[in-house]
């Protein structure tokens, strides 16, 4: 039976010289294919008498499993190989870099616009918008600000040639919003209004004569001051951080009282004016038929321009209306 | 308002806190400090100099050459950029080796090749007031005065180290515009005792027949008219000390009549006014409503013209010399040879003189005052005594009694207060006694009522409040309720938040345009926020109507329109940025345009409009953002009509249906209009009425099961004519193909030799796809065939084989 046994030398030999797996292959059936001398001697085994069958039988399957075995690690060898040489063609320098996939981005303005809605949403407010373009009875006169009041003048309004003079106005601030809201919808009202307001303010680096805000006002049965107060400081502490204090200062406006400034701490101890707000004057409830015996309340404003400028301490508040591409891109 | 801490201790005797805790204070009172600095500090080393000889510098124009005696009777040459002073003049030098307040240390210079042996100061260089206009010239008011030359400026000038604030004063706090006012409010907060120091004095003898008579001829114009005469005025510079503290305030020292007219306005609030009693005709002084067309040449020397708004004071022949509330006439100006003068102190009614203000678009001093409210109680005596007082410092005038005209003043009704609703509405707990000593501190005089009052809200009333003469605006229990608030703390109130019975959420509309927002950005557009003002021949310039609102009070021309497209807006950013180099250029815009409304409302018809703009890019581009967002959004049968559009490429352009709407335009911008703003290249745009879309139906999706059956795709490609669109061939692929037809996609467009004149080749890929079972191969063919045969009958497009 050496001719067997060296069978499997044979195999083990032929199977080293295989480089590529498709020699492998070949291997495989020159010892192990129909016509191979295993299978031959396996065929053969009925011509042996009957007591060496079962040793002869033994040994072509013991050497069959030898080349089997052979032939496997060799596959597995010639396999790594060649995956190994395929990533060696394949390897990329991954720092070569042709720079990001090209993503588009939203305004600062916008994006401090939604974080603010989504607080508000979050405490239970809906969002209400209304027209840029506004009459001097939603701008001033339901605000209880008549025609001969000092306060007017502080709006610097910018009139259009529409109607009467000074009759229609671009609105000073998104209180009119809150006005159009109480005569259109029952009390109770819990709004934010964000948007767009305008003053005659000459552009420089910290004003613009178009600009945003986002005012508040809630309406219900026996809202307080202390309300206001309590309402402020969730906000101030959801959108600015924990650590961030609020105080109310009294101020002065025709439309709530009584009416304050609300400041916010910084880490250096000193505080710094964001907004104003206060309990809204009876006149205003009344100018929208609401009885102000049953229903009070509170609302509060605040400039979302000023608020991005302190955030990302831009140097020009110009840069916000500019919209120079290598400003836009980097938020 | 700027008030100095030594004079606010001439009002609380005992205050004695750290300016930071005064300060603070004031803030929280609702006087917001804008700002706080010491002033007067020691001025070691700036003497009087007098000025000897002026100079041009051989070196430098802008720069000359002065010869100061500082009192060694030697001339010291000092450098010098201001050109005020003249030979003779009293300045104040800063010496060698002085430090100044500012912190600037004076040393020996050259300047030019010539030497510099100390400053020449200006009044701000100093401490002494803003003014930095021009060396301070002690000299100016009071040339006759002997001069201590060398001598100390801080000693000359009686400068004293002080605290000056700057508070800013609400419109509702008419009497915080004065020392006093100021002073009480602080009193009350620091539970400090307060005085007015002036009422101690005993007022001069009168002596005099006035003779003179006052009238009110329209008592809603004019409450009150006190005046009172002086004889024998002697017109001189004011005390220094005076002088120090006007400056301080912000006002220019001019005489002593003058100056101890706005000394008292200023501290004591109630805006006052001299007339030389000699240039007033016919010894009377009236107050009336002015003629329509009636001039007046006022103390600022300009002429106004008058209408039936304004106010005036009259002489008797009914000739204006003022003008009620704001500003005096110049024909009865006191001057320097005035020995005789009326003193004037009214109450004028504060929406009237709100009016006149705006009509003559005229500010004063005075009329800051008057329009939110002056003292119209015993304050007015006091300020008129007041005057006559300093006056009477100054020399030995004789004075007359006060006469006084009455007009119509406030109700001065008290108001009733209930403690339940004052606590309801503040969220506090206190009780009526805390509540009235609160007001009492600030002066409000009230009285518990035992049995209780029903109001008409028939809610029952604690208390009964008077309110003070200095406090016009407060009239209603809620301007109570403020003050109650303010002296009791705001932050002492106990903080709570309302739980509304909503839960918060976006819109419909908001929702959706959000998503768009996302949708773009994702799509590589940056998002820009132009304002939405455009200048005369922007719309023009951009191929459209001009048609637009105007602004009736722009700011500069350049923003005296408003938009009616958000066009003009875009390209001139992409200009910009095309200007700065900057490539890939994907912008859009979502915002407002006002479109002139026809008829009906005043208010313009205003939209939100979404544009985009790619430069560089083309019109195929843009409609794939078109269709990106209109597929993502489910906008409703969006459909292109191709056609010609203002600002537009003629060839290139499509007006967008939505739900059979038409909602805006998609194509290129004409480069006509490229060419009028400066930009390279093309620009592909889009602009829709994202607004009117976002508040239709939109974003409805409906599930449709997929097939688990093979698919069969075929292509089939057309020569079609150039005027017929692809949405047509595409229309009949669609109706042939009906609900077997899974997909269809343009693959290929293109002109060439081998296609027609007039024509050209449109490829599709067709997938085909059965719910029910496995196409054939027959069923194919024949919903091939059907699909040929609709195109090439409904259109004149040939299959190409």
């Amino acid at each position: 039976m050496s001719d067997l046994e060296n069978l499997a030398n044979e195999a083990e030999e032929a199977s080293f010289a295989a480089s590529t797996l498709e020699n492998l292959e070949q291997v495989q059936a020159q010892f192990l294919g129909k016509k191979s001398k295993l299978v031959l001697a396996k065929k053969a085994l009925g011509t042996l008498p009957a007591e060496d069958r079962a040793n002869a039988g033994k040994e072509i399957n013991e050497i069959k499993g030898q080349i089997e075995q052979l032939i496997s690690s060799r596959k597995a060898a010639l396999q790594e190989s060649e995956w190994s040489s395929k990533f060696n063609k394949e390897r990329m320098d991954l720092t070569e870099r042709l720079g990001p996939i090209d993503r588009g981005h939203l305004h600062l303005i916008t994006q401090a616009r939604d974080e603010l809605e989504d607080v508000f949403i979050g405490m239970g407010y809906s969002v209400v918008e209304g027209p840029e373009v506004e009459t001097a009875w939603y701008n001033f006169e339901a605000l209880n600000i008549p025609d001969w009041h000092p306060a007017r003048g502080n709006f610097d309004t910018i009139f259009v040639d529409l109607g009467e003079p000074e009759e229609v106005m671009l609105r000073s601030h998104t209180s009119p919003v809150q006005i159009r809201t109480m005569e259109s919808q029952e009390p109770p009202i819990y709004i934010v209004a964000p948007g767009r307001t305008f003053r005659t303010d000459s552009a420089d680096a910290t004003h613009l004569p178009a600009f945003n805000q986002i005012e508040g006002l809630v309406i219900d049965k026996g809202i307080t001051m202390g309300d206001l107060a309590g309402t402020i400081d969730s906000f101030v502490h959801a959108f600015f951080g924990e650590e961030v204090k609020s105080r109310l200062r009294p101020s002065y406006f025709p439309f709530t009282e009584p009416s304050a400034e609300f400041d916010i701490s910084r880490s250096d101890g000193s505080w710094l004016e964001l907004g104003g707000c206060g309990m809204v004057h009876p006149n205003v409830l009344r100018n929208c038929n609401i009885d102000p015996e049953v229903w009070q309340g509170f609302a509060f404003g605040f400039g979302i321009d000023r608020l991005v400028s302190m955030r990302y301490q831009l140097d020009d508040i110009r840069e916000l209306v500019v919209n120079d591409a290598r400003f836009l891109r980097q938020f | 308002m700027k008030v100095l801490l030594s004079w606010l201790k001439e009002f609380i005797p005992d205050l004695d806190r750290d300016p930071e805790e005064i300060g603070e204070k004031l803030s929280a009172l609702g006087l917001a400090v804008e700002s706080m600095e010491v002033v007067g500090s020691e001025l070691s080393g700036v003497v009087v100099g007098k000025v000897l000889d002026l100079r041009p510098h051989p070196n430098a124009e802008r720069i000359q050459l002065v010869d100061v005696d500082l009192g060694n009777g030697e001339a010291t040459q000092i450098c010098c950029g201001a050109f005020n002073m003249h030979i003779g003049d009293v300045i104040p030098v800063a010496t060698v080796g002085s430090i100044l307040p500012d912190g600037m240390e004076i040393a020996q210079r050259k300047l030019r090749g010539e030497v510099s042996n100390g400053m020449c100061c200006s009044a701000s260089e100093i401490g002494l007031g803003d003014d930095s206009d021009g060396i301070m010239i002690l000299s100016e008011n009071d040339p006759d005065r002997e001069w201590d030359i060398g001598g100390s400026v801080s000693d000359t000038l009686g400068l004293e180290s002080d605290i000056l604030w700057d508070l800013e004063v609400n419109a509702n706090r008419p009497d915080a515009m004065s020392v006093s006012g100021v002073a009480r409010d602080l009193a009350a907060s620091l539970g400090l005792f307060f005085e007015f120091p002036m009422d101690r004095t005993e007022n001069p003898k009168a002596i005099l027949e006035a003779g003179i008579q006052i009238e009110i001829e329209d008592p809603t114009l004019c409450g009150r008219f006190l005046v009172c005469v002086m004889k024998g005025i002697n017109v001189a510079p004011s005390p220094q000390w005076l002088q120090n503290r006007l400056i301080h305030l912000g006002m220019r020292p001019i005489n002593n009549v003058v100056d101890i007219s706005n000394y008292v306005m200023l501290e004591l609030g109630q805006p006052n006014h001299t007339y030389d009693l000699n240039k007033i005709k016919g010894s009377r002084l009236g107050t009336r409503r002015a003629k329509a067309g009636e001039r007046l040449l006022t103390l600022d020397d300009a002429e106004r013209t008058l209408s039936e708004i304004d106010g005036v004071i009259v002489d008797g022949d009914d000739n204006p010399v003022g003008i009620a509330g704001i500003m005096g006439g110049a024909s009865s100006e006191i001057s320097e040879s005035t020995t005789d003068i009326i003193i004037e102190v009214a109450w004028w009614d504060p929406p009237s003189i709100s009016r006149s203000v705006k009509n003559l678009n005229l500010m004063s001093e005075a009329s800051m005052r008057f329009r939110r409210g002056a003292d119209y109680g015993t304050n007015m005596e006091r300020a008129l005594n007041r005057v006559v007082e300093l006056l009477s410092e100054t020399c030995e005038p004789e004075i007359s009694k006060l006469l006084e005209a009455k007009g119509n003043l406030p109700d001065t009704s008290p108001v009733g207060v209930s403690n339940q609703r004052v606590n309801g509405l503040l969220g506090t707990s206190l009780t009526s006694e805390e509540m009235m000593d609160l007001l009492q501190s600030i002066g409000f005089e009230s009285q518990e009522l035992i049995s209780e009052e029903e109001d008409e809200n028939s809610s029952p009333n604690s208390f009964k409040v008077n309110v003070p003469s200095w406090r016009w605006d407060t009239q209603t229990e809620t301007d109570l309720a403020e003050e109650i608030a303010r002296t009791f703390g705001y932050e002492r109130i106990d903080r709570t938040i309302p739980r509304g019975p909503f839960t918060g959420q976006l819109s419909r509309f908001q929702k959706g345009r959000r998503t768009v927002r996302q949708i773009l950005i994702g799509a590589g557009c940056d998002e820009t926020m132009p304002m939405p003002f455009l200048a005369p021949g922007d719309l023009e310039n951009a191929g459209l109507s001009s048609t637009a609102i105007s602004i009736s009070n722009p700011l500069v021309q350049e923003e005296s329109l408003l938009r009616t497209s958000l066009m003009p807006g875009q390209l001139k950013i992409i200009s910009y940025n095309q200007s700065h180099r900057i490539k890939k250029l994907k912008f859009f815009e979502i915002g407002h345009v006002y479109l002139p409304s026809d008829g009906g409302p005043p208010l313009p018809d205003e939209r939100e409009y979404l544009s985009i703009s790619i430069a560089e890019g083309d019109a195929a581009e843009i409609v794939a953002i078109l269709d990106l967002l209109s597929l993502t959004m489910a906008f409703p049968n969006t459909q292109l009509k191709q056609q010609e559009i203002d600002g537009l490429h003629p060839g290139r352009s499509a007006q967008v249906f939505v739900a059979g709407q038409n909602r805006g335009a998609v194509g290129e911008v004409d480069p006509r209009v490229l060419r009028n703003y400066g930009i390279d290249g093309s620009v592909a745009w889009l602009e829709l009425d994202l607004g009117s879309i976002l508040t239709g139906s939109f974003g409805k999706k409906k599930y449709k099961s997929v097939s688990k059956y093979p698919s069969s795709d075929i292509d089939l490609a057309f020569e079609v004519p150039v005027d017929t669109s692809s949405a047509s061939i595409a229309g009949c692929l669609r109706k042939a193909g009906g609900t077997y037809l899974k997909e269809i996609g343009l693959f290929d467009s293109y002109k060439a030799d081998a296609v027609s004149e007039g024509f050209r080749s449109l490829a599709y890929s067709l997938r085909f796809q059965s719910d029910e079972g496995t196409l054939t191969d027959t069923e194919v063919s024949e919903l091939r065939a059907a699909c040929i045969t609709e195109v090439e009958k409904k259109t004149n497009a040939k299959l190409r084989e």
